[in-house]
């Protein structure tokens, strides 16, 4: 087995730090040691304040997010040798309130889908005697999203609109609008068809872009507009 | 539906200039985007010279002349070929935008990039060939 030392150049953060640092930690890696993975190395031989969030390790949990050498991805499932450069830069995901070293603060991602009253589980995937956790009334999820927020951070509009709904909420939207199983679509249409909805979006895609789940964000905003446009159009015409 | 958290971040803060412009890693959708911001900022000011060179006419025939010897200079043919290619791209990085912002070939942007970019190219060739010789 291959092995190599490869420098991870981290971004740091505590609060109360004036502004986010680098500090480079030299890993040894394999071809199978994911970002992830060598993370945690550092955690455990070097530094024990490095802070990161994690589970499931297969790319499900969406915990994981962050920029790898610029880009989004889930650190689970990126091998570092793949990457192909010698220092690995590691930073938080953008767009997001930063909490400590590679940990962002998800609260206004869900803020958006609460606000919206999304998502909604589906309702075959209901099970009748499934027991919920308590202080819980359902289980809620959006399908295919997994609620990573790496759509969120490449968004360039999100750079600079810090009151964009965003990708992942207006995707849910449209998720609902598509098949609204007995849901009422109207208010949720009336709450995306403004200028921090999706006529924000200026068609970059970097948001399906870098989707680890394939739900393509960009692909239902466009799809919200072509609703819109249709019921602006069936207004104007006293539809 | 109430507000919405903003996603403001005291730590980092929101620098819109590099979240438009830093294209490291992104795909062709956000090249383009920046491209289309590039041009638009070019084409504004653009704009303003042009009505800034052409208050050269209110002098008159001195002024015409003046203005005629300026727009023939190569420098000014260079530049008007930098001004073809925005208003090329943008009209037709717009007409792209529209069309997938109504849901047509939403899912196939990137085609649609492609097409209209092989239509730009070839007009601003001949459009530029055109400037360097009529």
């Amino acid at each position: 087995m291959t092995e190599k030392t490869v420098q991870l150049k981290v971004m740091r953060y505590k609060q109360g730090q004036s502004s986010p640092t680098y500090q480079t930690f030299p890993v040894t890696v394999n071809e199978n040691t994911t970002v992830l993975v060598a993370l945690t190395d550092i955690r455990r031989d070097q530094d024990s304040s490095l802070s990161l969030r994690h589970s499931c390790h297969h790319a499900s949990c969406g915990t994981c997010g962050m920029r790898i050498n610029g880009e989004e991805q889930l650190a689970c499932v990126v091998k570092v040798l793949d990457l192909g450069t010698d220092t690995v830069v590691v930073e938080p995901l953008n767009n997001a309130p930063l909490l400590t070293d590679l940990v962002v603060n998800m609260e206004p991602f869900y803020d958006r889908f609460n606000t919206a009253g999304l998502p909604f589980i589906r309702e075959s995937e209901f099970l009748p005697d499934a027991e919920v956790a308590e202080g819980i009334e359902n289980y809620m999820r959006c399908e295919n999203c997994i609620e990573c927020g790496l759509c969120v951070s490449a968004c360039p509009i999100m750079g600079s609109d810090p009151e964009y709904y965003g990708p992942a909420a207006l995707a849910a939207v449209n998720r609902v609008v598509e098949e609204p199983r007995g849901l009422e679509t109207e208010s949720l249409l009336d709450w995306v068809d403004n200028q921090k909805g999706c006529w924000r979006c200026h068609v970059a895609y970097e948001c399906s872009e870098v989707c680890p789940s394939g739900v393509d964000p960009g692909g239902h905003i466009m799809a919200l507009r072509r609703q819109l446009t249709r019921r602006r159009f069936s207004r104007l015409l006293g539809g | 539906m109430d507000q919405i958290q903003p996603t403001t971040d005291p730590a980092r803060p929101r620098n819109p200039l590099k979240s438009w412009f830093d294209v490291r890693g992104r795909k062709v959708g956000t090249w383009a985007f920046a491209l289309n911001r590039l041009t638009a900022i070019g084409l504004t000011v653009y704009l303003f010279m042009h009505l800034i060179v052409l208050s050269t006419l209110l002098g008159g025939e001195e002024g015409w002349n003046t203005f005629l010897a300026i727009a023939r200079s190569p420098l000014f043919l260079v530049l008007d070929v930098v001004l073809l290619f925005g208003v090329i791209y943008h009209a037709l990085n717009g007409t792209r935008v529209a069309l997938v912002g109504m849901g047509f070939a939403a899912r196939n942007h990137k085609t649609l990039f492609w097409v209209l970019s092989a239509i730009g190219i070839v007009l601003f060739l001949v459009g530029a060939y055109l400037i360097f010789t009529l």
